[in-house]
Protein backbone atom coordinates (compact mmCIF):
# COMPACT_ATOMS: atom_id res chain seq x y z
CA UNK A 1 0.00 0.00 0.00
CA UNK A 2 2.63 2.44 1.11
CA UNK A 3 4.82 1.35 -1.74
CA UNK A 4 2.12 1.95 -4.33
CA UNK A 5 1.71 5.51 -3.15
CA UNK A 6 5.43 6.05 -3.21
CA UNK A 7 5.88 4.62 -6.66
CA UNK A 8 3.06 6.80 -7.91
CA UNK A 9 4.88 9.75 -6.44
CA UNK A 10 8.03 8.73 -8.26
CA UNK A 11 6.18 8.32 -11.55
CA UNK A 12 4.76 11.80 -11.25
CA UNK A 13 8.21 13.13 -10.66
CA UNK A 14 9.49 11.34 -13.71
CA UNK A 15 6.70 12.75 -15.80
CA UNK A 16 7.31 16.24 -14.53
CA UNK A 17 10.80 16.04 -15.98
CA UNK A 18 12.99 15.18 -13.01
CA UNK A 19 15.65 12.91 -14.36
CA UNK A 20 18.10 11.62 -11.83
CA UNK A 21 21.56 11.56 -13.30
CA UNK A 22 24.61 10.57 -11.34
CA UNK A 23 26.42 12.51 -8.66
CA UNK A 24 26.46 15.54 -10.89
CA UNK A 25 27.52 13.96 -14.15
CA UNK A 26 26.03 15.74 -17.13
CA UNK A 27 23.62 17.41 -14.77
CA UNK A 28 22.57 20.31 -16.96
CA UNK A 29 22.31 21.05 -20.67
CA UNK A 30 24.78 23.94 -20.79
CA UNK A 31 27.69 21.96 -19.39
CA UNK A 32 27.01 18.36 -20.44
CA UNK A 33 29.95 16.75 -22.16
CA UNK A 34 32.34 19.68 -21.97
CA UNK A 35 35.24 20.76 -19.81
CA UNK A 36 32.96 22.81 -17.55
CA UNK A 37 30.96 19.80 -16.37
CA UNK A 38 31.88 18.96 -12.79
CA UNK A 39 31.00 15.36 -11.98
CA UNK A 40 32.06 15.14 -8.34
CA UNK A 41 33.85 17.01 -5.58
CA UNK A 42 35.72 15.32 -2.73
CA UNK A 43 37.27 16.83 0.38
CA UNK A 44 39.08 14.60 2.85
CA UNK A 45 42.00 14.40 5.22
CA UNK A 46 45.25 13.40 3.52
CA UNK A 47 47.64 10.59 4.31
CA UNK A 48 49.40 13.30 6.31
CA UNK A 49 46.75 14.31 8.86
CA UNK A 50 47.96 17.91 8.70
CA UNK A 51 46.64 18.19 5.16
CA UNK A 52 43.28 18.28 3.40
CA UNK A 53 42.81 16.90 -0.10
CA UNK A 54 40.46 18.41 -2.65
CA UNK A 55 39.56 16.45 -5.78
CA UNK A 56 37.43 17.94 -8.54
CA UNK A 57 36.39 15.63 -11.37
CA UNK A 58 35.11 16.79 -14.74
CA UNK A 59 33.87 15.25 -18.01
CA UNK A 60 32.38 12.05 -16.67
CA UNK A 61 31.47 8.74 -18.26
CA UNK A 62 34.58 8.69 -20.44
CA UNK A 63 35.09 5.26 -21.96
CA UNK A 64 38.69 4.04 -22.08
CA UNK A 65 38.74 4.65 -25.84
CA UNK A 66 37.53 8.25 -25.38
CA UNK A 67 39.84 9.09 -22.49
CA UNK A 68 43.08 9.80 -24.37
CA UNK A 69 41.33 12.48 -26.41
CA UNK A 70 39.66 14.16 -23.41
CA UNK A 71 41.41 17.44 -22.57
CA UNK A 72 41.29 20.17 -20.01
CA UNK A 73 40.38 23.50 -21.59
CA UNK A 74 42.59 26.62 -21.44
CA UNK A 75 39.49 28.77 -21.11
CA UNK A 76 37.97 26.89 -18.18
CA UNK A 77 39.24 27.58 -14.67
CA UNK A 78 38.55 25.06 -11.94
CA UNK A 79 38.07 26.93 -8.68
CA UNK A 80 37.80 25.45 -5.19
CA UNK A 81 35.91 27.84 -2.95
CA UNK A 82 36.47 27.79 0.81
CA UNK A 83 34.32 29.56 3.38
CA UNK A 84 35.92 29.67 6.81
CA UNK A 85 33.50 32.09 8.47
CA UNK A 86 30.25 30.12 8.11
CA UNK A 87 28.40 32.50 5.79
CA UNK A 88 28.74 30.35 2.62
CA UNK A 89 30.71 33.12 0.92
CA UNK A 90 34.21 32.18 -0.20
CA UNK A 91 37.05 33.59 1.92
CA UNK A 92 39.73 31.67 0.03
CA UNK A 93 39.99 30.17 -3.43
CA UNK A 94 42.36 27.67 -5.01
CA UNK A 95 42.40 28.04 -8.79
CA UNK A 96 43.59 25.55 -11.40
CA UNK A 97 43.94 26.39 -15.07
CA UNK A 98 45.63 24.71 -18.00
CA UNK A 99 48.28 26.28 -20.21
CA UNK A 100 50.15 24.13 -22.68
CA UNK A 101 50.77 20.70 -21.16
CA UNK A 102 50.69 21.99 -17.59
CA UNK A 103 48.07 22.75 -14.99
CA UNK A 104 48.88 25.92 -13.00
CA UNK A 105 47.64 26.46 -9.46
CA UNK A 106 47.01 29.65 -7.48
CA UNK A 107 46.13 30.13 -3.81
CA UNK A 108 44.78 29.49 -1.27
CA UNK A 109 44.19 33.23 -1.48
CA UNK A 110 41.37 35.68 -0.90
CA UNK A 111 39.48 36.14 -4.18
CA UNK A 112 39.54 39.51 -5.92
CA UNK A 113 35.78 39.48 -5.60
CA UNK A 114 33.36 36.81 -4.46
CA UNK A 115 30.60 35.30 -6.55
CA UNK A 116 30.23 34.31 -10.18
CA UNK A 117 33.20 36.19 -11.70
CA UNK A 118 36.88 35.58 -11.03
CA UNK A 119 40.28 36.65 -12.24
CA UNK A 120 43.36 34.46 -11.95
CA UNK A 121 45.24 35.36 -8.76
CA UNK A 122 48.64 35.38 -10.46
CA UNK A 123 50.37 36.98 -7.45
CA UNK A 124 49.49 33.88 -5.44
CA UNK A 125 51.02 31.30 -7.78
CA UNK A 126 51.33 28.06 -5.82
CA UNK A 127 52.81 25.65 -8.34
CA UNK A 128 52.24 23.71 -11.52
CA UNK A 129 52.28 20.13 -12.69
CA UNK A 130 52.57 18.41 -16.05
CA UNK A 131 49.19 16.99 -17.06
CA UNK A 132 49.49 13.22 -16.87
CA UNK A 133 48.83 11.63 -20.27
CA UNK A 134 46.34 8.76 -20.49
CA UNK A 135 48.03 5.47 -19.71
CA UNK A 136 51.00 7.00 -17.86
CA UNK A 137 51.91 6.72 -14.20
CA UNK A 138 50.63 9.77 -12.29
CA UNK A 139 52.88 12.82 -12.54
CA UNK A 140 52.72 14.85 -9.34
CA UNK A 141 54.53 17.92 -8.09
CA UNK A 142 55.06 19.53 -4.70
CA UNK A 143 55.62 23.18 -3.88
CA UNK A 144 54.78 25.51 -1.02
CA UNK A 145 53.78 22.45 1.00
CA UNK A 146 51.08 21.60 -1.53
CA UNK A 147 50.81 18.65 -3.90
CA UNK A 148 49.29 18.77 -7.37
CA UNK A 149 47.92 16.32 -9.93
CA UNK A 150 45.90 16.74 -13.13
CA UNK A 151 44.90 14.03 -15.58
CA UNK A 152 42.61 11.10 -16.27
CA UNK A 153 41.66 8.72 -13.42
CA UNK A 154 39.04 6.07 -12.81
CA UNK A 155 35.75 7.70 -11.84
CA UNK A 156 35.56 7.06 -8.08
CA UNK A 157 31.78 7.45 -8.10
CA UNK A 158 29.60 4.32 -7.89
CA UNK A 159 25.84 4.01 -8.29
CA UNK A 160 23.24 1.83 -9.99
CA UNK A 161 21.91 4.70 -12.03
CA UNK A 162 20.22 2.42 -14.55
CA UNK A 163 18.00 0.80 -11.93
CA UNK A 164 17.18 4.14 -10.35
CA UNK A 165 16.01 5.43 -13.72
CA UNK A 166 13.86 2.32 -14.10
CA UNK A 167 12.31 3.02 -10.69
CA UNK A 168 11.63 6.65 -11.61
CA UNK A 169 10.06 5.56 -14.88
CA UNK A 170 7.74 3.17 -13.05
CA UNK A 171 9.34 0.11 -14.61
CA UNK A 172 10.73 -1.20 -11.30
CA UNK A 173 9.78 -0.84 -7.66
CA UNK A 174 13.11 -1.48 -5.98
CA UNK A 175 16.86 -1.75 -6.46
CA UNK A 176 18.47 -5.05 -7.33
CA UNK A 177 20.74 -6.89 -4.94
CA UNK A 178 23.49 -6.87 -5.98
CA UNK A 179 23.18 -3.71 -8.04
CA UNK A 180 25.12 -2.77 -11.16
CA UNK A 181 27.59 0.10 -11.03
CA UNK A 182 26.74 2.33 -13.99
CA UNK A 183 30.15 4.02 -13.65
CA UNK A 184 32.18 0.83 -13.70
CA UNK A 185 34.96 1.02 -16.26
CA UNK A 186 34.62 4.76 -16.91
CA UNK A 187 37.03 7.63 -16.37
CA UNK A 188 37.04 11.32 -15.48
CA UNK A 189 39.55 14.15 -15.76
CA UNK A 190 40.74 14.78 -12.21
CA UNK A 191 42.37 17.73 -10.57
CA UNK A 192 43.72 16.81 -7.13
CA UNK A 193 45.29 19.24 -4.67
CA UNK A 194 46.65 18.45 -1.20
CA UNK A 195 46.92 21.51 1.04
CA UNK A 196 48.21 22.04 4.58
CA UNK A 197 45.23 22.74 6.83
CA UNK A 198 47.17 25.68 8.23
CA UNK A 199 46.72 27.53 4.91
CA UNK A 200 42.93 27.36 5.20
CA UNK A 201 42.36 29.57 8.24
CA UNK A 202 42.06 28.83 11.93
CA UNK A 203 38.51 27.50 12.22
CA UNK A 204 37.91 23.79 12.89
CA UNK A 205 35.42 23.44 10.05
CA UNK A 206 35.06 24.95 6.60
CA UNK A 207 32.51 24.90 3.81
CA UNK A 208 33.82 23.85 0.41
CA UNK A 209 32.43 23.85 -3.12
CA UNK A 210 33.88 23.74 -6.63
CA UNK A 211 33.11 25.87 -9.62
CA UNK A 212 34.13 25.89 -13.23
CA UNK A 213 34.50 29.36 -14.68
CA UNK A 214 34.87 30.16 -18.36
CA UNK A 215 36.88 33.00 -19.86
CA UNK A 216 34.68 35.69 -21.34
CA UNK B 1 56.94 32.25 3.94
CA UNK B 2 55.48 35.67 3.55
CA UNK B 3 58.78 37.01 2.28
CA UNK B 4 58.96 34.31 -0.35
CA UNK B 5 55.48 35.04 -1.48
CA UNK B 6 56.31 38.73 -1.68
CA UNK B 7 59.38 38.25 -3.79
CA UNK B 8 57.44 36.04 -6.16
CA UNK B 9 54.78 38.68 -6.52
CA UNK B 10 57.45 41.28 -7.09
CA UNK B 11 59.10 39.13 -9.72
CA UNK B 12 55.89 38.68 -11.60
CA UNK B 13 55.25 42.40 -11.54
CA UNK B 14 58.75 43.05 -12.79
CA UNK B 15 58.25 40.66 -15.67
CA UNK B 16 54.87 42.12 -16.43
CA UNK B 17 56.52 45.52 -16.77
CA UNK B 18 58.96 44.08 -19.23
CA UNK B 19 62.05 44.80 -17.19
CA UNK B 20 64.67 42.10 -17.47
CA UNK B 21 66.61 41.60 -14.30
CA UNK B 22 69.00 38.83 -13.44
CA UNK B 23 69.79 40.08 -9.99
CA UNK B 24 67.22 38.00 -8.19
CA UNK B 25 69.01 35.94 -5.59
CA UNK B 26 65.93 34.36 -4.14
CA UNK B 27 66.63 30.69 -3.64
CA UNK B 28 62.97 29.81 -3.55
CA UNK B 29 62.01 27.88 -6.65
CA UNK B 30 60.31 30.37 -8.88
CA UNK B 31 56.85 29.37 -9.94
CA UNK B 32 56.99 29.49 -13.72
CA UNK B 33 54.10 31.77 -14.49
CA UNK B 34 56.14 34.35 -16.38
CA UNK B 35 55.36 34.53 -20.07
CA UNK B 36 52.10 32.71 -19.45
CA UNK B 37 48.91 34.59 -20.12
CA UNK B 38 46.26 34.49 -17.40
CA UNK B 39 44.37 37.72 -18.00
CA UNK B 40 40.63 38.07 -18.36
CA UNK B 41 37.45 37.46 -16.45
CA UNK B 42 36.13 33.96 -15.83
CA UNK B 43 32.42 33.43 -15.25
CA UNK B 44 30.75 30.54 -13.44
CA UNK B 45 29.49 27.62 -15.58
CA UNK B 46 28.99 24.84 -13.05
CA UNK B 47 28.90 24.63 -9.27
CA UNK B 48 28.96 21.54 -7.12
CA UNK B 49 29.54 20.38 -3.58
CA UNK B 50 27.31 17.60 -2.23
CA UNK B 51 26.80 14.69 -4.61
CA UNK B 52 23.67 14.46 -6.76
CA UNK B 53 21.98 17.56 -5.38
CA UNK B 54 21.33 19.35 -8.66
CA UNK B 55 20.42 16.12 -10.36
CA UNK B 56 17.97 14.95 -7.70
CA UNK B 57 16.27 18.14 -6.70
CA UNK B 58 16.25 20.42 -9.73
CA UNK B 59 14.02 19.92 -12.77
CA UNK B 60 15.58 19.13 -16.15
CA UNK B 61 16.63 21.72 -18.63
CA UNK B 62 17.00 25.41 -17.92
CA UNK B 63 16.47 25.15 -14.12
CA UNK B 64 19.58 22.95 -13.87
CA UNK B 65 21.65 25.55 -15.68
CA UNK B 66 20.27 28.22 -13.38
CA UNK B 67 21.19 26.23 -10.28
CA UNK B 68 24.72 25.71 -11.62
CA UNK B 69 25.06 29.46 -12.05
CA UNK B 70 23.86 30.20 -8.50
CA UNK B 71 26.18 30.92 -5.58
CA UNK B 72 25.75 29.08 -2.27
CA UNK B 73 25.00 32.13 -0.12
CA UNK B 74 21.95 32.86 -2.27
CA UNK B 75 20.75 29.29 -2.85
CA UNK B 76 18.82 28.64 0.34
CA UNK B 77 16.23 31.37 -0.12
CA UNK B 78 15.58 30.49 -3.76
CA UNK B 79 15.76 26.74 -3.66
CA UNK B 80 14.56 25.43 -0.28
CA UNK B 81 10.86 25.44 -1.31
CA UNK B 82 11.69 23.76 -4.65
CA UNK B 83 13.75 21.09 -2.89
CA UNK B 84 10.96 20.45 -0.40
CA UNK B 85 8.43 19.93 -3.19
CA UNK B 86 10.79 17.50 -4.87
CA UNK B 87 11.42 15.61 -1.67
CA UNK B 88 7.70 15.16 -1.05
CA UNK B 89 7.17 14.12 -4.67
CA UNK B 90 9.85 11.47 -4.29
CA UNK B 91 8.46 10.27 -0.96
CA UNK B 92 4.96 11.47 -0.22
CA UNK B 93 5.07 9.78 3.18
CA UNK B 94 8.16 11.71 4.35
CA UNK B 95 7.88 12.83 7.97
CA UNK B 96 11.40 13.00 9.36
CA UNK B 97 14.57 11.23 8.27
CA UNK B 98 17.01 9.15 10.30
CA UNK B 99 18.72 12.36 11.42
CA UNK B 100 15.39 13.60 12.81
CA UNK B 101 15.13 16.33 10.18
CA UNK B 102 11.73 17.50 8.97
CA UNK B 103 11.26 18.07 5.24
CA UNK B 104 11.88 21.75 5.81
CA UNK B 105 15.05 21.17 7.86
CA UNK B 106 16.46 18.53 5.49
CA UNK B 107 15.89 20.59 2.36
CA UNK B 108 17.08 23.73 4.14
CA UNK B 109 20.40 21.97 4.66
CA UNK B 110 20.64 20.53 1.15
CA UNK B 111 19.59 23.62 -0.78
CA UNK B 112 22.75 25.47 0.24
CA UNK B 113 25.14 23.32 -1.77
CA UNK B 114 28.39 23.25 0.19
CA UNK B 115 30.43 20.39 1.60
CA UNK B 116 30.94 20.80 5.33
CA UNK B 117 34.51 19.73 6.06
CA UNK B 118 36.16 19.20 9.43
CA UNK B 119 39.78 20.21 9.81
CA UNK B 120 40.33 18.31 13.04
CA UNK B 121 39.30 14.73 12.55
CA UNK B 122 37.52 12.16 10.42
CA UNK B 123 36.33 13.46 7.07
CA UNK B 124 33.34 11.54 5.72
CA UNK B 125 29.90 12.08 4.24
CA UNK B 126 28.60 9.59 6.80
CA UNK B 127 30.38 6.67 8.44
CA UNK B 128 27.83 5.62 11.04
CA UNK B 129 29.20 8.10 13.56
CA UNK B 130 30.32 11.27 11.81
CA UNK B 131 27.81 13.12 9.64
CA UNK B 132 28.78 15.58 6.90
CA UNK B 133 32.38 16.16 7.92
CA UNK B 134 33.72 15.89 4.37
CA UNK B 135 33.50 13.47 1.49
CA UNK B 136 35.99 10.63 1.23
CA UNK B 137 36.46 8.67 -1.98
CA UNK B 138 35.01 5.44 -0.63
CA UNK B 139 31.92 6.99 0.99
CA UNK B 140 28.71 5.38 -0.24
CA UNK B 141 27.05 8.75 -0.63
CA UNK B 142 24.12 7.47 -2.70
CA UNK B 143 23.04 5.04 0.01
CA UNK B 144 23.21 7.84 2.57
CA UNK B 145 21.03 10.07 0.43
CA UNK B 146 18.58 7.28 -0.43
CA UNK B 147 18.28 6.41 3.25
CA UNK B 148 17.59 10.01 4.22
CA UNK B 149 15.07 10.52 1.40
CA UNK B 150 13.20 7.21 1.64
CA UNK B 151 14.08 5.52 4.92
CA UNK B 152 11.86 7.41 7.33
CA UNK B 153 12.70 8.15 10.97
CA UNK B 154 14.41 4.84 11.64
CA UNK B 155 15.78 4.14 8.17
CA UNK B 156 13.55 1.06 7.82
CA UNK B 157 10.81 2.34 5.50
CA UNK B 158 10.84 1.56 1.77
CA UNK B 159 13.52 -1.09 2.21
CA UNK B 160 13.80 -1.66 -1.54
CA UNK B 161 14.75 1.96 -2.12
CA UNK B 162 17.22 2.76 0.64
CA UNK B 163 20.26 1.13 -0.95
CA UNK B 164 21.31 0.59 -4.54
CA UNK B 165 23.47 -2.34 -3.37
CA UNK B 166 26.54 -0.95 -5.10
CA UNK B 167 28.70 -0.45 -2.07
CA UNK B 168 32.18 0.27 -3.36
CA UNK B 169 34.13 1.59 -6.30
CA UNK B 170 35.17 -0.69 -9.16
CA UNK B 171 38.88 -0.13 -8.38
CA UNK B 172 40.66 0.21 -5.05
CA UNK B 173 41.87 3.68 -4.13
CA UNK B 174 45.50 4.55 -3.43
CA UNK B 175 46.69 5.25 0.11
CA UNK B 176 48.85 8.14 -1.09
CA UNK B 177 48.56 11.11 -3.41
CA UNK B 178 46.80 11.35 -5.86
CA UNK B 179 44.55 8.79 -4.10
CA UNK B 180 42.23 8.19 -7.09
CA UNK B 181 42.73 4.93 -9.00
CA UNK B 182 44.39 4.78 -12.42
CA UNK B 183 42.15 5.27 -15.44
CA UNK B 184 40.67 2.23 -17.19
Amino acid sequence: MKKTKMVLGLSLVAISGLIFMAADHADAPAVTGNASDITDVYAFQGQDNNNLVFAVNTQGLLTPSATAAAKFNDNVMIEINIDNTGDNVEDLVIQAIKRGNKMYFFGPVAPGNTGVSSTVKTAAAAGSVDITPYGSAPITSTSNGMKFFAGPRDDPFFFDLGQFKAILAGNATSFNNPGTDTFSGTNVLSTVIEVPKSLLGTTTSINVWAETKKKQ
Amino acid sequence: MKTNKFSKAALIVTIALGAVSCSNNDTTPIIPVQNVEFSGTYVQQDQMARPAINTVFIASGAPKDAFNAAIPSEMGASYQPIFQNRLLALNSLYTVNALGQTASQFTGLLSTDVLNVKKNGTTTFFDGTNVLTGRALADDVIDVELLLIFGGPTGTMNAGLTSDHVNANDKPFLTSFPYLAAAW
